[in-house]
């Protein structure tokens, strides 16, 4: 090779670098999440090997996700966003998205197709997608209880003996919203699953869940934080508790709870991701997005939290515990072992009704 | 001056012609005067400059912006002005003509020809769905196919949403189809419009805030009363002790100040719980069986026991700054005249202290009135105070109107209790410290 050559070859590797680095410019993005075991899941399935990918982006956590609503109005209204992806409800996002303060989402353009070329829009489970919104796991509200509590012989099964102070006394913890606990209480009086939130939209069927829960209202300790409700069950506070199904498993699996999950009238709901309208970073997070929510990733967040994978073709894929060892499959609320009697949450149920249902459920908690 | 003094007083050259006093340079001493004072007053300003600037922009601003949002009303009228304009001569009795709903049909096409960021019928949806529930369903479904609306306007809205058909939903868009509203305070009154446009007190089983503030009320006085009982026989002992003693123990009552807020409130639940440590203990030497367990935790006890901790050094602090300065010889004094030690006490003493019970009392007081984090993890639903639900609708149902009503109104009763109390007892009185 002649030295002009060389000079060349040389000069050109080093134009072909320089058009690389400006193109990776370091990036640093904030996802706003739960906290605690759920953005660690994130931590492992998504963020590092995306980290690895792209060396040139850095993830930063930011546990906000309680708060999501007030902070994305907050930042949209200030003219300052700072947060670049979010993890939020699907009622919420649509109250964000209303708003205008998150993004529209073109699913099938923005997002994988699924390994057999099934596209984004009929791969992620029926009902899931939203406007704004992309989900990434199921997620479930399980009524949890302590076996010890009861005799042997006389253990509980099902949302109805939630309801039955006298065969299965001792205090229920219950969380402190209408949502949840006025479906159970149509569902423990006899309503079938399928007409509960018809029956929730007339005022007497509101009347007749709240006739219903005043049946156990004097054995009720209410919760507010995820955290408070295997906390009341280990410390022996309470014989029940309803609680978001990962905190259960992660009290019972990995911290050793003695405590057992009725899966009857599991209250099953989304969680995914939004994507701030105007955010900095745009560019890396539709390539983080179109990473994080493929097939593969969803499976692999599995393997860390108890979390159903939000699409069809991740079930298949979803296999044991990344520590414990132990095989994820029976653990998750879409199991089908699991999932007989699900009651699927109606988020336009509740954005519609959730004020009005709040204020009495306030009210009749108060009184 | 000195120069007065040398020419032998205020004469001749010192005064003008109509006899006003000079100085030496011949300005008028009025004018020299109030020169001085006003660059006396200009490097006063310039001092405390900083922290004026700081109080506005932090404090009195943001409080101006939460009082102006409790009544800001925008989004009717920047989505609907052609429905608005229509429905002026509307009589509210039935369903408004077609050209209202033409108007409607136009007002909504129009929106959506903005770009995604000025579209104003998503807000509209949710301020709408504050009055009448489903209200925020009834406009997004219509949205979607609104477009390919066709005349009669009215069968096609009617049968896109059953509510359009409702004569309350146009009552509220008329009625709130004003830049100011009146509507958020009348919620946070548990009262609600009838038909008529009255304002009338709402269905028994949802009214919650006039309750929640009596009891915010209940409650801070209660702990207010806590912290003076415990905390005067501490102050006492303190102020007599000798000095190194006394900031000995001092350093105990400060203590809660250098632990984080979470970490002592957590401390409680350990405590107060029923499988917690007093109760274990209760139960351990036999006092109480094990179906006997005390409520000390999610409910009211819990939070007055946890606020009391929490805000005592608020009350120990100006009590003591106050029984310091108390000469020990008027006690004395009392006695030697005749007075039994509890006459002395409450006629001489006590007395005296009421600047720092005062100040203690308001300090704890307002404090308390606006508690937020210690009732939510340890009040239950009995213990919550109305910050809780202030919170809850700035952060989750994101009802700011709603919340800064509510926080207007806490922020005025506030202020009329303080008034109150400098028309009884006089707020020169307060000593803090």
């Amino acid at each position: 090779m002649s030295s002009k050559v060389k000079l060349i070859a040389l000069s050109s590797a080093v134009s072909v670098m320089a058009l690389s680095a400006a193109a990776n410019d370091p990036v640093s993005l904030t996802i706003v999440s739960w906290g605690g075991a759920y953005t660690a899941s994130q931590q492992r399935a998504y963020h590092e090997p995306f980290m690895e990918a792209n060396p040139h982006v850095t993830i930063v956590n930011d546990d906000g996700s309680a708060n999501a609503l007030a902070g994305l109005r907050a930042q949209a209204q200030a003219g300052n966003v700072t947060w670049d992806l979010v993890d939020m409800l699907p009622s919420d996002a649509q109250l964000a998205c209303d708003e205008g303060i998150i993004m529209q989402i073109d699913h099938d353009a923005m997002l994988a197709a699924a390994p057999d070329g099934t596209p984004a829009s009929e791969d992620f489970l029926p009902g899931s997608l939203g406007e704004c919104f992309i989900p990434q796991i199921v997620y479930s509200t399980v009524l949890t209880y302590r076996p010890a509590a009861f005799p042997d012989d006389k253990q509980p099964s099902s949302i109805a003996d939630l309801f039955d102070v006298d065969n299965f006394p001792g205090r229920r913890a219950l969380q402190d919203r209408p949502g949840t606990n006025l479906e159970w209480a149509l569902y423990a009086d006899g309503v079938a699953l399928e007409d509960i939130y018809d029956v929730l939209a007339t005022p007497e069927g509101v009347d007749r869940a709240f006739a219903k829960l005043d049946t156990i209202k004097d054995h009720i300790i209410f919760w507010t934080e995820g955290a408070q409700a295997p906390q009341l069950l280990a410390d022996g506070e309470v014989a029940f508790a309803t609680g978001y199904n990962g905190r259960m498993f992660a009290a019972i699996e990995e911290e050793g709870m003695a405590a057992d999950i009725i899966w009857d009238g599991q209250i099953v709901e989304w969680d995914g991701w939004v994507v701030p309208a105007d955010g900095p970073n745009l560019d890396t997070v539709m390539e983080y997005l179109y990473f994080a929510t493929d097939t593969q990733r969803l499976a692999d967040q599995a393997k860390y939290i108890s979390y159903g994978p939000a699409r069809a073709s991740s079930a298949e894929l979803v296999g044991e515990h990344a520590d414990l060892g132990i095989d994820m499959a029976p653990h998750m609320p879409t199991n089908p072992d699991n999932y007989f009697a699900p009651i699927v949450l109606d988020n336009d149920f509740w954005v519609d009704y959730g004020d009005e249902l709040r204020e009495r459920f306030a009210n009749w908690m108060l009184q | 001056m000195a120069d007065a003094t040398a020419d032998g007083g205020l004469t001749g050259s010192h005064t003008d012609k109509r006899g006003r006093l000079l100085t030496s340079d011949g300005t008028p001493l009025r004018r020299a005067l109030e020169r001085a004072n006003r660059r006396r007053k200009l490097t006063a300003l310039a001092l405390v400059a900083p922290l004026l600037a700081f109080i506005l922009i932090f404090f009195a601003f943001p409080i101006a912006q939460m009082m102006w949002r409790s009544v800001d009303n925008p989004q009717v009228v920047n989505a609907l002005p052609r429905t608005l304009d229509a429905l002026q001569d509307w009589d509210g009795d039935a369903l408004p003509p077609e050209p209202v709903f033409a108007a409607l049909h136009a007002d909504m096409v129009a929106d959506l020809e903005r770009p995604r960021r000025e579209q104003a019928i998503g807000p509209l949806g949710i301020r709408l769905n504050y009055e009448l529930s489903a209200a925020r369903s009834a406009i997004s479904r219509t949205t979607r196919d609104v477009a390919n609306f066709e005349a009669p306007y009215s069968e096609a809205f009617t049968s896109a949403h059953r509510l359009w058909g409702d004569v309350e939903l146009w009552r509220i868009i008329q009625r709130e189809g004003r830049p100011l509203t009146l509507s958020y305070y009348v919620a946070a009154l548990d009262r609600e419009y009838d038909a008529q446009g009255n304002i009338v007190k709402r269905d028994e089983n949802r009214r919650i805030y006039v309750s929640l503030f009596g009891r915010t009320l209940a409650l801070s006085v209660a702990i207010t009363a806590m912290t003076f009982l415990l905390g005067f026989p501490i102050a006492y002992y303190l102020s007599v002790l000798p000095m190194r003693y006394a900031n000995l123990l001092m350093i105990a009552v400060l203590l809660p100040f250098w632990t984080s807020l979470l970490v002592r409130t957590s401390a409680w639940i350990v405590l107060l719980q029923q499988q917690g440590v007093i109760n274990n203990t209760l139960v351990g030497i036999g006092l109480i069986d094990d179906a006997g367990r005390f409520s000390l935790i999610y409910n009211q006890t819990g939070t007055i026991i946890a606020m009391t901790h929490i805000l005592l050094p608020f009350m120990v602090l100006p009590l003591y700054s106050v029984m310091r300065t108390i000469p020990p010889s008027y006690m004395r004094a009392a006695k030697s005249l005749g007075a039994r030690p509890w006459t002395a006490f409450r006629r001489v003493y006590f007395p005296q202290t009421l600047p720092g019970i005062g100040a203690g009392g308001v300090l704890v007081f307002i404090i308390s009135i606006g508690y937020y984090i210690t009732p939510a993890l340890v009040g239950g639903q009995t213990g919550r105070m109305i910050s809780n639900e202030i919170a809850r609708h700035i952060q989750q149902s994101l009802n700011w109107g709603l919340a800064a009503a509510l926080g207007s109104m806490l922020l005025v009763g506030v202020l009329v209790l303080y008034w109150l109390y400098n028309r009884l007892v006089g707020a020169d009185s307060l000593k803090f410290g």
